[in-house]
């Protein structure tokens, strides 16, 4: 992918009410994934916008995932583990909120919006915090519209 | 798709070059996911994706039948990758794990996609916008699993020998069923006697029978057997390695004295003149500086309080034994162990710092296990209960209920025996004293065990009054030193004002002081309430997310004795696996380095909370030690070269995922 088409703004027309976003979220699988299938278990509705990819470990996440994410066409980007000092592997989300800190201003230094890339700390009995999550993030990204980056053609 | 796709493939190394044959079987699991997710769609939407030799749509894939079509489509199409969508990973990834390796497929070629607890059930009323994610879910899958490599978990020796942290019940018990099955304990007890907290109970419910006359004779077992070695006084200060071989590093405290010359005679204490509170008596009465834990104790031996001594040396004098050394040293002993066991115990509520119901504030208000020890016959009154104010025999007697429980000021959860702890205390109260007046100021009355809820019926047929409701205020009279209660009677309707010449209070479980050492040194999880997490709640309920440790008793939540002797014993029955077999089989999932990539930055050696990658030295290369690996991937993520990969969830694998969230319109359209 080159970065030309990634810059190229996805067209205004896409822009309309019925537009959900497409937002990747990663989930640890000891927590944050846990969350979601509690979510799923309470049967916490919530809008259909988001694809979760599982890795073990928050720590695991990398600032290359995330930019590849967006540069496919993420409108959003979710970064989740467990909540810090209960890390199933001691302190891999330490590391995963030092890195985010970088990531964070990288990603806004690039113009894409402070709503487009967030970090939530979310324990596998919290369904209704991870929907009520997704919710929040789906409206704010359904405000701003599509990503600046979203490749042309892309859905 | 899009041709942009093969530009990863060149990212990851070593992939195999064999034609992927993908078989996709999408489950309806009845109508959780059929009533909402069209899987006829997604099937034939994914059958036209490259690769993907077959699509299967079957009611329930975890039953026998969707289980044989796999392995026969596995067969009929020569398959050598399987996606499943269906529920969660979580519980049904080992299901299918094992079904395809009954096929001589790798286990790890298996991929699973969520499409029931993260699409059906939480869209239910967007059936098309459902469908649509469960295709990208299931397409993300398919392409992931094209790169998936074959994977094998590895084996690793088991020592069989044994570490039981906390001599408790729940701990003895662990200790002596493994050491009657012939391996070696070593039993850790961080107080001068082990017992833990039953032997300072007077009685236990529903029997009320004597808690020592049960628990001492089991306490002698212990120190009989000769597979038990009792570490008391000691603790543990380093934990480092894995399953099958952990190196462990113990801490002894000083008693100064000589255990092996000692007797336990106590002559030692008669000419002590130090008196301090007596902790054993929940700080009723009073002990000497130099003294024996408890007449039960195990080892019946003498220990010096240095904070407390004098060094008057009275106690060398009158020791005939000349055990006393006031030189004594911390020592230190290292064990290497195949399993470790936590039972690390609880402590009560302290309702001192916040003044609960007047604690703290007025001497007529005492918690459960101060009441528990007044009505013991060895405790500080020799078994008369008296209240603290005037020493005087109380007739009046309130217990309050839910006391650092079920409270969302202190601790939201139910301790589960405290109720029981009340009936029973007020039980033997009134046994003791007909003429004494109990009343139990409860929210709920929690009874679920056998005999428990006709020892409930027992009280009341004693007499003892039940009345459903809270104190909202407590004040003391200041000339009778009574205690003046307002509470609401929920169950009349109508506030009350009672007077007790004692009050007593139950309070709840809490997590110990040393919880978070242990949390730490043994690398767990804890839960919202502070104490530690099991593996898994039903199904695992001993175990813990790191191999090789389990844990017994209140560690892991509020127990009574049954449920925490139970514990131990299946902790014992659980590590049996592990020091009979004498190996252990660990998680195929590791980070690993390829050295032609590896520039010895060593930037990833402390992002390893295991220790697991050491530096060689000679070759000036990372290397991790598969058996320590846990497989988090966290160094991978921070190795700026790349040498560092994690196996199962490489970088190509990931980015395929990240890729195939997004599909261009023209092929949706």
């Amino acid at each position: 992918m080159s970065s030309e088409v990634a810059a190229a703004s996805a067209p205004a027309a896409a822009k309309t009410d019925g537009w959900e976003p497409k937002i990747v979220a990663f989930c640890c699988n000891w927590c944050s994934y846990g969350g979601a299938d509690s979510a799923g278990m309470g049967r916490f509705q919530q809008p259909a916008s988001t694809r979760i990819i599982r890795v073990m470990c928050s720590g695991r996440i990398d600032p290359l995932h995330v930019f590849n994410a967006f540069l496919e066409g993420a409108d959003a980007v979710l970064v989740t583990g467990c909540h810090i000092g209960d890390c199933h592997y001691v302190n891999g989300n330490d590391k995963t909120k030092i890195k985010y800190k970088y990531l964070e201003n990288v990603v806004h230094e690039l113009g894409i919006e402070k709503e487009r890339l967030q970090l939530n700390w979310i324990s596998a009995s919290e369904g209704e915090k991870f929907a009520n999550f997704i919710r929040d993030v789906t409206a704010q990204i359904k405000k701003l519209g599509p990503s600046p980056l979203k490749p042309e053609g892309v859905a | 798709m899009s041709d942009s796709k093969d530009e990863k493939k060149t990212f990851g190394s070593n992939i195999d070059q064999e034609e992927k044959r993908v078989g996709v079987f999408v489950c309806e699991c009845g109508v959780n996911i059929g009533g909402v997710v069209n899987t006829k769609a997604v099937a034939d939407y994914i059958g036209t994706l490259p690769g993907v030799k077959v699509t299967s749509v079957n009611k329930f894939t975890c039953s026998d039948s969707g289980q044989a079509d796999i392995q026969a489509k596995i067969k009929e199409h020569n398959l050598n990758r399987v996606v499943v969508a269906a529920c969660s990973p979580k519980t049904h990834e080992p299901t299918f794990r094992a079904c395809i390796e009954e096929m001589g497929l790798n286990q790890y070629f298996l991929e699973f996609v969520n499409i029931r607890d993260h699409c059906s059930w939480i869209h239910m009323w967007e059936k098309e916008k459902a469908t649509e994610k469960a295709k990208d879910l299931v397409r993300m899958g398919v392409e992931r699993s094209k790169l998936l490599e074959p994977l094998q978990a590895s084996e690793v020796p088991v020592i069989d020998k044994a570490l039981v942290i906390g001599a408790g019940v729940a701990g003895m018990q662990s200790a002596l069923d493994l050491a009657d099955m012939g391996f070696q304990v070593y039993l850790v007890e961080k107080e001068p006697s082990i017992g833990g907290r039953m032997a300072r109970f007077d009685k236990v419910f529903p029997t009320n029978d004597c808690s020592i006359c049960i628990l001492g004779p089991k306490m002698v077992e212990v120190a009989r057997n000769k597979n038990i070695k009792i570490m008391s006084y000691s603790e543990v200060k380093a934990v480092e390695g894995y399953v099958g071989n952990f190196n462990v590093k113990i801490e002894h405290k000083p008693r100064y004295l000589d255990v092996a010359k000692c007797t336990g005679c106590a002559k030692c204490s008669e000419v002590c003149p130090v008196e301090v509170p007596y902790d054993f008596n929940e700080g009723f009465g009073t002990r000497k500086a130099i003294f024996v834990p408890f007449p039960q104790a195990v080892p019946l031996r003498a220990l010096i309080d240095m904070e407390n001594c004098i060094s008057c040396k009275a106690c060398a004098k009158a020791c005939a034994s000349g055990a006393i050394n006031y030189d004594m040293q911390t020592s230190y002993t290292d064990l290497n162990v195949g399993v470790i066991i936590g039972a690390v115990g609880f402590k009560t509520y302290d309702p001192e710092p916040r003044h609960d119901f007047g604690y703290g504030l007025y001497d007529n208000v005492i918690t459960a296990m101060e009441f528990e020890r007044l009505l013991n016959a060895a405790g500080p009154t020799g078994g008369h209960v008296v209240r603290p104010s005037d020493c005087k025999e109380p007739i009046r007697v309130g217990f309050v209920n839910c006391v650092g429980s079920r409270d969302k000021n202190t601790n939201i959860y139910c301790s589960g025996v405290c109720c029981m702890v009340t009936i029973k205390n007020a039980q033997l109260l009134k046994e003791k004293r007909p003429e004494t007046d109990q009343t139990i100021m409860y929210i709920d009355i929690r009874t679920p065990f056998r005999g428990y809820e006709e020892s409930y019926n027992r009280s009341r047929n004693l007499g003892v009054k039940f009345l459903r409701g809270r104190p909202v205020e407590v004040k003391e009279d200041p000339v009778t030193k009574n205690i003046k209660v307002r509470i609401e009677d929920t169950l009349a309707g109508e506030m009350r004002n009672l007077e007790f010449d004692l009050m007593v209070l139950a309070t709840g479980i809490v997590p110990n002081e040393g919880i978070g050492q242990i949390q730490q040194l043994l690398k767990l999880s804890k839960a919202a309430d502070g104490l530690l997490m099991e593996a898994h709640p039903k199904l695992k309920p001993v175990d813990t997310t790191i191999d090789g440790v389990f844990l017994a008793g209140c560690a892991s939540g509020p127990k009574d004795i049954p449920y925490a002797v139970s514990q131990g014993s299946a902790c014992a029955g659980r590590a049996t696996i592990l020091l009979k077999n004498k190996k252990a089989i660990t998680e195929g999932i590791t980070a690993v380095v390829n050295p032609d990539v590896c520039v010895g930055c060593e930037v990833c050696i402390p992002m390893c909370p295991f220790q697991a990658i050491k530096f060689d030295e000679k070759e000036k290369k990372a290397n991790v030690v598969k058996a320590l690996c846990k497989g988090c991937g966290t160094c991978v993520a921070a190795c700026p070269t790349g040498a560092l990969e994690q196996s199962h969830f490489k970088n190509d694998q990931l980015l395929a995922q990240v890729k195939n969230v997004f599909k261009f319109q023209e092929v949706a359209a």
